[in-house]
């Protein structure tokens, strides 16, 4: 049982919806993520997005891409994106971190050496957005058989035929992309992702969160309340891009945390 | 020989992968995108009136054949090796693009797709893109770098002449592979109704197949032309590598022809080197995965994705086809590189000794025959892919000799 299971136990138990909150890992440095991160479980966030700079973002949108070149220029690599995770496990141990991003990073450094490296930083999960399930002998099940979980994406042109195969090896929780799209692009409608939710769940018993074009309390709780749990990213990301401070991107965290607590 | 066990002609495997390379590296909501389009490609593969109506095109709308031409000055020249050129530059818009453009749309009208996105490096592919879509009544938009419509103007207006939007890609560094990742972006925003047409033999499965397959008149024709001419097979046949479609349409046909030596030209740029200024992915990189494949790639330790460098956008691009990664893997093809010095060289030998105006893709793979021709006997038989005109580069060549165009001193 990962941090990601006992926290969607302890939430079901209590009735609540989840917060997943997303931000770039040392954007627009390693300090003053690390100190958004930190902040982030008393801002009211149920579950870490931690997202892994990548140079060719394919499914991300301008925010999150630029998000991970001011990480990359500041000298964020995935060796400083692990460093990251221990050091906010210093002062955290329930907290899940879900690791975002792109598989080449992570090829590169050779799955079996990142999958221990990433268990002992801390990491409980990983979210690999170009690794579908054809691709499940890479990563996919080495990370189950280390005690990581594999969340998938499903989207909207994950059809009934094609849901099993999606369900199949995932774990931790389900991620719904809301829109066919890029992240930070068009808006996700509650109305749209409701039947879409009850379609997946009514097919697997793991948590169902609903992430992309969600950037407002009132849309957190919206999607929250048809789903598990909902994601917000971009709509963060844009407030480090401005140049807010810690204090005030995380006050603004906790009105979205307090949206999807509402549902 | 064309015995199934021994022969390298039968991958991908149904996972779409050349021994290790290649695959389906895409988001979830592109997933079942690549596999209909997988299941409509198999299909329209043994459809014979599919092949009839591409036949028809290549005949008709695009000139095929294109000659192969023996350049008797350039032999005499070069004092060796006979040199046959597959003069694909003759082709309706200047390249071999169209070849695997047709293909691509002819199956985008079958699968009832409206809107065809493309990217483009040199413009060669958006410029065969458009020109297809303007002839079947298609929505068109390009996705080209910013630097590179500022180096190929020539051809953004073309596009824009046979009513494609053009897209000019900042995100990221403003090149070739971000224009892809943008062509991605919009692919997955509009899945109903728009056809990803790539250009090269990269990209996921079924890509690099479906492409080779479109492309590999080039060596089918080839192989029956200098059967005409010779009497046999060519002993070595040079080809131009950027992702690397030309190079495969030529080799393909003739993989399991043991006798026929394969080179593919990687684009060196300022010289393969530690500062990486240079587009070779197999010469200078290493297997990573990007843009739907696994393939060599130009990346830094941390497995970042590095800018390539070439005068050529055509060939700028860090990755390379995979089936390419594989064929150097197990030894069947030799890949090789070369200047931008070395190719400009090329690209005026060319012109002054056979009257071509070479590309500077092709003009690559010139410059490799002009090393190897004079060390080989005079009945060697070197078959190189001509595969694109230089109308379009002669801005870029006139800037690197420094001459003025608009004195023309």
């Amino acid at each position: 049982m990962t941090r990601i299971d006992r926290k969607f136990a302890e939430l079901q138990a209590k009735g609540k919806k989840a917060f997943v909150s997303y931000i770039m890992a040392g954007d627009p440095d390693f300090d003053t993520s690390l100190e958004i991160a930190k902040g982030l479980p008393a801002a009211g966030v149920d579950v870490i997005e931690l997202g892994l700079p990548f140079t060719d973002p394919m499914a991300d949108g301008p925010t999150i891409q630029l998000a991970g070149q001011r990480a990359l220029a500041a000298g964020m690599t995935l060796q400083r994106t692990l460093d990251m995770a221990r050091e906010f496990r210093k002062t955290d141990d329930t907290t899940p971190i879900v690791l975002m991003g792109y598989y080449n990073p992570i090829y590169n450094r050779g799955v079996d050496r990142f999958l221990v490296d990433a268990k002992e930083a801390g990491i409980d999960g990983m979210i690999v957005v170009d690794l579908p399930p054809e691709e499940d002998s890479e990563l996919c099940i080495p990370a189950q058989a280390a005690g990581l979980n594999f969340i998938r994406l499903a989207t909207p042109t994950t059809d009934d035929a094609r849901l099993p195969k999606v369900l199949q090896n995932t774990s931790g929780f389900l991620y719904y992309v809301s829109i066919n799209g890029i992240t930070g692009a068009a808006e996700a409608e509650a109305a749209d992702v409701g039947p879409e939710v009850a379609r997946i769940k009514a097919k697997t018993d793991i948590p169902v969160i609903v992430g992309f074009g969600i950037n407002t309390p009132d849309k957190a709780e919206a999607v929250a309340k048809v789903a598990d749990g909902a994601v917000v990213g971009s709509a963060i990301v844009s407030r480090i891009a401005a140049g807010d401070s810690v204090a005030d991107v995380l006050a603004f965290v906790k009105t979205l945390a307090d949206g999807a607590h509402r549902a | 020989m064309n015995d199934r066990i021994n022969s390298y002609k039968t991958g991908p495997d149904e996972n779409g992968r050349f021994g290790n390379f290649g695959g389906r590296f895409v988001s979830e909501t592109l997933m079942p995108l690549i596999l209909s389009l997988e299941e409509q490609y198999e299909r329209a593969k043994t459809d014979d009136s599919f092949w009839a109506e591409m036949n028809d095109l290549w005949t008709h709308y695009v000139g095929r054949p294109s000659p192969l031409y023996f350049a008797e000055r350039l032999t005499e020249h070069l004092g060796g090796a006979k040199v046959y050129l597959k003069r694909d530059e003759l082709n309706h818009t200047g390249a071999h693009k169209i070849n695997n453009v047709l293909g691509q749309i002819i199956l985008a009208r079958r699968m009832g797709k409206t809107r065809i996105i493309a990217e483009t490096g040199a413009g060669q592919h958006g410029v065969a893109t458009a020109t297809v879509c303007a002839k079947f009544g298609l929505k068109c938009v390009i996705y080209m770098g910013a630097h590179d419509v500022e180096r190929q103007s020539p051809n953004v207006f073309r596009m824009k002449l046979l009513g494609a939007e053009v897209v000019a890609v900042t995100s990221g560094r403003g090149t070739l592979k971000d224009a892809m990742n943008d062509a991605m972006r919009d692919w997955v925003t509009n899945v109903d109704d728009t056809f990803y047409c790539i250009g090269t033999v990269a990209g996921p499965h079924p890509y690099p197949a479906m492409v080779r397959d479109f492309q590999a008149i080039i060596g089918k024709e080839a192989k029956e032309q200098m059967q005409a001419a010779e009497g046999r097979l060519p002993d070595t046949l040079v080809a131009a590598i950027g992702g690397g479609s030309n190079a495969m349409g030529l080799f393909f046909p003739f993989l399991d022809d043991a006798s026929v030596n394969i080179i593919g030209v990687e684009a060196g740029g300022k010289g393969v080197n530690a500062k990486m200024e240079h587009c070779a992915s197999l010469t200078g990189g290493r297997p990573g995965v990007l843009h739907g494949n696994r393939t060599y790639l130009l990346q830094d330790d941390d497995g970042q994705i590095l800018e390539g460098f070439s005068i050529s956008a055509g060939l700028d691009y860090p990755g390379i086809g995979p089936e390419h990664s594989w064929l150097h893997d197990i030894g069947r093809a030799q890949y090789v590189s070369i200047t931008d010095v070395e190719a400009l060289e090329a690209f005026q030998l060319c012109c002054e000794l056979e009257g071509i105006i070479p590309a500077l893709e092709p003009s690559h793979a010139l410059a490799h025959v002009m090393k190897i021709a004079p060390d080989l006997p005079k009945d060697h038989l070197i078959c190189m892919n001509m595969c694109g005109r230089g109308d379009k580069d002669i801005f870029t060549v006139a800037k690197a000799l420094g001459v003025d165009m608009d004195t023309g001193a």
